[in-house]
């Protein structure tokens, strides 16, 4: 069962929760996800984020996200003018494969996340990178990639036991058996960055993130 | 227990003589692991946020990036004050309502999707105005907000509210039922009058499809949110006299995902059909895009 909230909120600036709220949410994910400073993204936006973001302000709301924009923030409205050293654009594409409000998010062409606006402003990030996973910004997640090898699901949870924190759910993916895999883990509290260290000295992990709720 | 359909609802008030939305607030305390008292508190924001909207969009003419909408609310305002509505003051307080608020949205300002930012207007109208009329207390319209959330929540379960996946039923059409419910409890109703009333909301306007014209929140949708809020008036006060929908909600609901399915991707948000299509709609697109 999801929260009253889901249907009584955000408190937003208009005009659409799935193409403006919801934009603004993939676009804090994928800040979220990145966490680094950036200078370029650009923006494939799918089938009905595509044919009709214009007039939603879905590319307004998008940047503003990756800007950190929180979705009542009245700046949105203006964002084009606010914003000068990031380079930003567009592309617009049809794939009915994919949900009808879909974007990729590629930011300083060095990592790609791909989300779905579910709608009322619910969103969900599907893959990162080419890796699948479901997040959908509601929990604090430790995100890592690492080589396909046994044991690692165990030297992970038996970190995070130790900081006595609840999982509430446990994902992995890989490429091929052996090749480069995924893992994200849903936590019911956030882990701090001690926790990110000791996940990256596992051996043969190569990229360990701690993706923040949003708000 | 986690209460997943309308008639599992309809059973824990009865078993445990409880209204609507002690039993939301509670199951929201529960999940949030908090209490009672700070989702309330959570709720009360919104209901505030909603009423600064509709101030704001009473006041307000600034028309949209189209140039098409923005001022429909002052011309309601207009003729009410010279003339009033054959249909009283109420009537009045949830059309400009409704019209204030989905007008404030367009604008980009500030609202509280519910369940959607395009059907922004109309739980709001309904609440605030009835709220208004009858001089009932912060305290009930927070109740009142509480049970449309319910209703919304036990949809949603069920289909995604968007009009890109099921249409404006699943926006406007649902929004709706929530104040259809929300109004009859501040009108007293129960548990059965609440979901009946949300029932005959629904039910009435399955089908409904979302084709804006060149793809913004303004038309048909601004004008829609009074037509939804008065909409669910109707079924509060047939639910209110004891009239049933023969159908029970949770099937009705079903109806709603099934009907989603079949409607054409075109009648979805594309902006690829419907109204948005026609002769006057395909001029106004070509006149946009010279700007």
């Amino acid at each position: 069962m999801n929260s009253l909230f889901s249907v009584i909120s955000p408190i937003m600036v208009g005009p659409s929760s799935s193409h403006t709220a919801g934009a603004v949410r993939l676009g804090l994910m994928a800040r979220n996800i990145y966490k680094n400073d950036f200078s370029k993204v650009k923006f494939v936006l799918y089938n009905s984020f595509a044919t009709t973001g214009f007039g939603h302000g879905t590319d307004k709301g998008l940047l503003a996200g990756v800007l950190g924009y929180t979705v009542d923030d009245s700046g949105i409205k203006n964002i084009f003018d606010i914003v000068k050293d990031v380079d930003y654009s567009y592309e617009y594409a049809e794939d009915i494969s994919r949900h009808p409000n879909s974007v990729d998010i590629i930011i300083d062409n060095k990592m790609t996340i791909s989300g779905d606006s579910v709608g009322a402003g619910e969103i969900r990030i599907n893959s990162i990178n080419g890796f699948s996973v479901s997040l959908n910004g509601n929990y604090d997640t430790l995100l890592l990639m690492y080589k396909d090898k046994p044991g690692m699901i165990s030297k992970v949870s038996d970190i995070i036991q130790k900081q006595r924190i609840n999982i509430a759910s446990l994902h992995c993916d890989r490429s091929a058996k052996g090749g480069t895999a995924s893992m994200y883990l849903a936590l019911d509290v956030p882990v701090g960055e001690d926790v990110v260290e000791k996940v990256k000295a596992i051996s043969d992990v190569s990229f360990v993130t701690n993706i923040r709720k949003l708000k | 227990m986690a209460i997943l359909s309308f008639s599992e609802l309809e059973a824990r008030c009865n078993e445990q003589n409880k209204a609507v939305y002690e039993i939301a607030q509670e199951e929201e305390a529960l999940l949030s692991e908090t209490e009672v008292n700070v989702v309330r508190i959570k709720v009360l924001e919104d209901l505030l946020a909603m009423k600064e909207a509709v101030k704001s969009g009473l006041t307000s003419t600034e028309k949209a990036v189209s140039g098409w909408c923005g001022d429909d609310c002052a011309k309601l305002l207009y003729r009410y004050k010279s003339n009033g509505s054959l249909f009283g003051t109420v009537f009045e307080k949830i059309t400009e309502y409704a019209i204030a608020t989905a007008e404030e949205n367009l604008r980009m300002g500030r609202i509280v999707a519910c369940p959607t930012a395009g059907s922004c207007g109309i739980v709001p109208s309904v609440i605030i105005a009835a709220g208004e009329e009858r001089k009932i207390s912060e305290s009930e319209q927070i109740n009142a907000l509480l049970t449309a959330g319910m209703i919304g929540l036990l949809i949603s379960n069920k289909v995604q509210l968007a009009g890109a996946v099921a249409g404006c039923q699943a926006e406007c059409g649902v929004a709706s039922a929530m104040a259809a419910g929300a109004l009859s409890q501040m009108l007293g109703g129960g548990v059965r009058e609440v979901i009946q009333a949300s029932a005959l909301a629904l039910k009435n306007i399955l089908g409904l499809t979302c084709d804006p014209v060149c793809g913004l929140v303004e038309v048909p949708c601004i004008k829609r949110n009074a037509f939804l809020a008065v909409h669910a008036v109707t079924a509060a006060e047939l639910a209110l006299c004891g009239v049933e929908s023969k159908i029970p909600m949770d099937e009705i609901v079903d109806t709603l995902k099934i009907t989603g399915q079949l409607m054409s991707p075109l009648l979805k948000e594309t902006s690829l059909g419907g109204l948005a299509k026609t002769k006057t709609a395909q001029e106004l697109e070509k006149k946009l895009f010279k700007k």
